[in-house]
């Protein structure tokens, strides 16, 4: 399974890029960590004339502490993620998480950029984006704009971002009392998740407050499970009214009731494991 | 026709410079430019990691990453790592346990496990297949590689500290 033919293009600053990506629209991809985008070729699901190597932009690989967020660079790899004392400090939801995407020889090349811009409704990093609250930048020719993780996932791989714009950056709000908890179904460790959740929120004498939780694996997208995470703040941690955030459909990871039964059993253990008790 | 790109890198220690193929997978690269056939192509889509190769000290697919993308990279494969000693070691304990039937996983699975070795971490035999989850064996049944994982493991941290 060899590569289509393709231009390879290696811009050195995001105004390259941009203007390459301009210039080639739709007919480019661009590449960051290749570990979706290489199989996808290998398998000649896309025959992109052009791609445009985000590799060599030094200024967006990076993690770096703002007054009232944390920034993180497109091209940032999942293991930088992984050893950053920052984000275990300022964003421990993807410390938490990190672990359950893929292997590690794919967690080595695989950046959050390129993660969120694919958005995958199984994967792991869209959903933290989302309960996290996160923020999106994405840049073109014609300036950057920010956008919040809420309003850009749209359907099954589809987001807020137009062909000619490049995701460069995430900003994570500061929360210093946020609790976390995650939690996934999966049939070996690194498959893509069969149901998750990914959950934030304050407690107070044992009561959840603010509790944000970003389902995936359930949708074509990444899901905020409003009604199910209101129940929870009231005592009701075990999923019970799940069904009027997320509709799970029979696929060939199993029949609709086992994927919403699955998905309660995410929603559940991401939520004790938020309140530190231990995960029935 | 082909667009090509010329690039230069380290290979086991070894400068190299090349025309290659943009489309051309480091894997094919490594394999069919410099001889290296320690790299294996497996699935060719990242899926079972015979492929693996250390690119810049970390284990990479080889079949997941352009030779355009490792220019100016440090590379090393399992004849780089077999000839500079670092995981004789592990290398003897798979011959020990029996780690290996067929072969076709072995240099993916001593480069994955050499980086868990690395770490010098406490690990339990779960934390092992874990961490060796990436990388397939159809022959083995797994059982006798996490052994010899373990038992190298064990080893290098006594040997680290020695026991009071
Ligand atoms: C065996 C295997 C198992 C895996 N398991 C999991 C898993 O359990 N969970 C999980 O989440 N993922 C999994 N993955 C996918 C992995 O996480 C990918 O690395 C990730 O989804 C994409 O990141 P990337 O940097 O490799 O992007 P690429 O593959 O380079 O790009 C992916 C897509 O996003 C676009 N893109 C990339 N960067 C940008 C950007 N900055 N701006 C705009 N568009 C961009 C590309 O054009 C492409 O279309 C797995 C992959 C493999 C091979
Ligand atoms: S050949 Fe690269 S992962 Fe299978
Ligand atoms: S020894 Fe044959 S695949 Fe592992």
């Amino acid at each position: 399974m060899k590569f289509p033919a393709f231009k390879y293009l290696r811009p050195s600053s995001v105004a390259e890029a941009a203007a390459q990506l301009a210039e080639h629209g739709d007919d480019a991809r661009l590449l960051a960590g290749g570990q979706t985008l290489m199989p996808v070729l290998a398998m000649r699901l896309a025959e992109p004339e052009v791609l445009i190597d985000l590799g060599r932009i030094e200024n967006l690989r990076g993690i770096a502490l703002e007054d009232d967020a944390l920034r993180l660079g497109a091209m940032t790899r999942y293991v930088d993620l992984e050893r950053s004392a920052l984000v275990a400090e300022h964003a421990p939801l993807i410390t938490r998480a990190l672990p359950y995407v893929a292997h590690v020889a794919i967690r080595n090349r695989g950046t959050i950029g390129g993660s969120v811009a694919l958005a995958d409704p199984a994967a792991e990093m869209p959903a933290c984006m989302l309960a996290l609250g996160a923020e999106i930048e994405l840049t073109s020719t014609e300036g950057n704009r920010w956008i919040a993780a809420e309003d850009y996932f749209l359907g099954l791989y589809e987001t807020a971002r137009e062909d000619t714009e490049i995701l460069t950056a995430i900003r994570i709000p500061l929360a210093p009392e946020r609790r976390v908890g995650f939690y996934e179904v999966a049939r070996r460790h690194g498959d893509y998740a069969l149901a998750g959740a990914a959950a934030v929120g304050d407690v107070e004498d044992g009561r959840i407050q603010g509790l944000r939780v970003a389902m995936f694996g359930c949708d074509d997208l990444p899901v905020l499970a409003k009604t199910a995470a209101k129940a929870a703040e009231t005592g009701v941690l075990d999923g019970a009214w799940l069904e009027a955030d997320v509709s799970p459909t029979s696929n060939i990871n199993g029949e609709a009731h086992i994927r919403l039964a699955q998905a309660r059993v995410a929603f559940r253990r991401a939520v004790t494991d938020l309140l530190g008790v231990s995960n029935g | 026709m082909d667009d090509v790109f010329d690039i230069t890198l380290t290979v086991n220690g070894r400068r190299v410079s090349r025309r290659v193929p943009v489309r051309q997978h480091l894997t094919d690269f490594l394999r069919e430019e410099l001889g290296l056939t320690s790299c294996h192509v497996g699935c060719e889509h990242g899926v079972c990691g015979a492929c693996t190769v250390r690119v810049d000290g970390a284990a990479t697919r080889g079949c997941l990453t352009l030779a355009v993308q490792a220019d100016g990279a440090v590379v090393e494969t399992l004849e780089g790592l077999s000839e500079s000693g670092e995981i004789v070691d592990l290398q003897a304990a798979f011959v020990d346990r029996n780690a290996l039937q067929c072969g076709y996983c072995t240099p993916g699975m001593l480069i994955t496990a050499a980086e868990m070795l690395d770490a010098k971490q406490p690990m339990s035999r779960a934390d092992i297949r874990t961490f060796l989850s990436g990388n397939y064996c159809r022959c083995t049944g797994y059982q006798a590689i996490v052994d010899a994982v373990e038992t190298t493991l064990t080893a290098r941290l006594a040997e680290q500290e020695p026991s009071a």
